[in-house]
């Protein structure tokens, strides 16, 4: 069964051909990075127009690339949310026509259980039952995901989500945006050792993050340093920094996986590109005995390949929409 | 020649089907709810109306702008994904020009989307032997100002649309009798107007290209005007 899937919900538009849920035909991604650049940030009302700029340009590439028709296709899956609620009215209102005019079925799509569902595109043999952890510029989630459409959130963050985290700590520290894979970069030759910034654990047992207590720790210290007029480096800032992030997502995932017995992790979300989180937590998973599953590169970002697979699930689990489909910004898992 | 038309650049949602002159049904709903959810099964109700199935159609049509960016963007996303799916071309139509079609008379038309703040997004028309003719290319304008400009060098003209709705009170002010101001039911744009300029283009060869056409928005958005007013 073939999906085609579509992807506006932030600053990619993206566009591809999934088979049952695993298989990629094609994975059409035209990144807005560099337009965003010069704003510091995406700016939605420019996310928005590029996309219905590109939208069937890039229908058109996952097609080909994919070798096959549009009347080859069985259902449409569009991500309906969370995201940018212009961008997302893009892809929605495209998919809708498409869905109309070749009468078949539309299901919208979580952008969250999305990137879970990235893994199964990398990773062939993997099953539920397992333990998630979604990490992006928008996302921080514990999720227990017991079936191929069953999830339940178990921790979340109460503020800021680790990649605005990562954001804003680059923009103090003067890196140009996108600062996350910059910070990443940083890292690896600095001292994760050298400041100690705080850990913020929340009450015992809890799953739940926060990283503005970080964030603001971060920044004071920066600014402590400046008014002493000694010199920072930004390498072991960046190190520091992220060892700090790593050392709290770290504690509560393995505590999860201990605590609901589970063997199995799979990490998810842009900020999984990250090289420190993924080098401490292959570490960890060997020496916990779990099998640690992380996409590719490509389908930790926003991709439409990941929403394909989701809506493969979502849809043999029975769920379909309707042709009046809200997109909802604020969906939650 | 059956054409379907939308318009999703104001609060009202419309749709319209046309067979080369004749109006086959227009659906129109102003209701304060996303044009996402409304369009396709207001498309879809109007199809079935009529028993028309989406294949027969031969042409799609959209207001291209100047209105609500997202609105726009509802309807060009739609009209892409129908023109695509059925292989058939599509055309954008200025939305100013749709709602002068509202008013059928001698004198100067000068239709008004409110652009909030105000501005207004307006341009001049005029019909010349059934044709209607662009006199003032559309922009975006400070109420004021352009009520002043208007005064300044035109005699009669006709104003309708939500703009003229809006600014009411500064326009009498500034134009008084020179400005008629339309009966409520010409102040929203329908797409069976829309259907019937694509109609004409289409005849004189003006197709659009589906993946290269684009909003005609007629403002930066507010981060650009920001960047540019710091440069
Ligand atoms: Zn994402």
């Amino acid at each position: 069964m073939k999906t085609l899937a579509i992807e506006t919900s932030c600053d990619e538009t993206s566009i591809a051909v999934i088979e049952n849920g695993r298989k990629i035909l094609s994975n059409i991604i035209s990144t807005q990075i560099e337009t965003h650049k010069k704003f510091g940030g995406v700016v939605p009302e420019i996310a928005s127009r590029m996309h219905v700029e590109n939208i069937s340009q890039i229908l058109k590439s996952a097609l080909e690339e994919a070798n096959i028709n549009l009347d080859d296709i069985d259902f449409i899956s569009v991500t309906q949310g969370p995201g940018l609620v212009g961008a997302l009215l893009v892809g929605m209102s495209f998919a809708k026509a498409l869905s109309y005019s070749l009468d078949i079925p539309l299901v919208g799509v979580n952008h969250i259980k999305g990137h879970i569902c990235a893994n199964y595109l990398s990773h062939q043999d993997l099953e539920p039952p397992f333990i998630a952890l979604v990490i992006s510029g928008g996302h921080t989630y514990l999720v227990d995901v017991s079936g191929y459409d069953e999830y339940k959130v178990i921790g979340r963050t109460r503020d800021d989500a680790v990649g605005e985290a990562f954001d804003k700590v680059a923009r103090a520290l003067g890196l140009p945006y996108p600062g996350g894979p910059m910070v990443d970069k940083l890292a690896k030759t600095g001292n994760p050792e050298a400041i100690n910034f705080p850990r913020v654990y929340l009450e015992e047992k809890s799953y739940d993050f926060s990283f503005s207590g970080l964030k603001t720790a971060v920044l004071n210290y920066l600014n402590q340093m400046k008014l002493k007029k000694e010199t920072i480096s930004i390498e072991d800032v960046a190190a520091s920094f992220q060892m700090s992030v790593i050392d709290v997502l770290s504690e509560k995932t393995f505590r999860l996986l201990k605590e609901t017995k589970k063997n199995k992790l799979v990490i998810a979300g842009g900020v999984a590109a990250n090289s420190g989180i993924r080098d401490v937590f292959t570490k960890k998973a060997i020496e916990n005995d779990i099998e640690l599953y992380i996409p590719t590169i490509t389908l930790c970002t926003d991709n439409a390949a990941m929403i394909g697979s989701a809506g493969y699930y979502s849809y043999i689990s029975g769920n379909k929409s309707m042709l009046d489909l809200k997109v909802d910004a604020n969906l939650s898992l | 020649m059956r054409i379907l038309g939308m318009d999703t650049s104001t609060l009202m949602t419309t749709v319209a089907i046309t067979d080369d002159q004749r109006l086959l049904g227009e659906y129109s709903l102003s209701v304060d709810m996303s044009h996402s959810e409304m369009l396709v099964p207001m498309i879809k109700s109007a199809l079935d109306g009529l028993k028309i199935d989406i294949e027969d159609i031969d042409l799609y049509t959209i207001s291209i702008g100047p209105g609500s960016f997202t609105g726009l963007r509802i309807a060009l996303a739609t009209a892409k994904g129908f023109a695509i799916a059925n292989n058939k071309p599509i055309i954008g139509v200025p939305t100013l020009e749709a709602l002068a079609y509202n008013i059928f008379s001698e004198c100067h038309i000068v239709p008004m989307i409110d652009a909030r703040r105000d501005r207004v997004f307006s341009g001049i028309y005029k019909w010349e032997e059934n044709c209607l003719k662009v006199v003032k290319q559309d922009d975006a304008l400070d109420i004021v100002e352009y009520c002043n400009y208007l005064n300044k060098n035109y005699d009669k003209l006709y104003v309708n649309g939500n703009g003229s709705i809006a600014y009411r009170d500064i326009i009498d002010e500034i134009l008084g009798d020179k400005a008629i101001f339309a009966p409520f039911n010409l102040n929203y744009i329908r797409a069976s107007s829309i259907c019937e300029i694509a109609y004409e283009r289409f005849k004189d060869g003006l197709i659009d290209d589906v993946d290269n056409l684009k909003p005609v928005y007629l403002r930066e958005s507010q981060a650009e005007r920001q960047f540019h007013k710091g440069e």
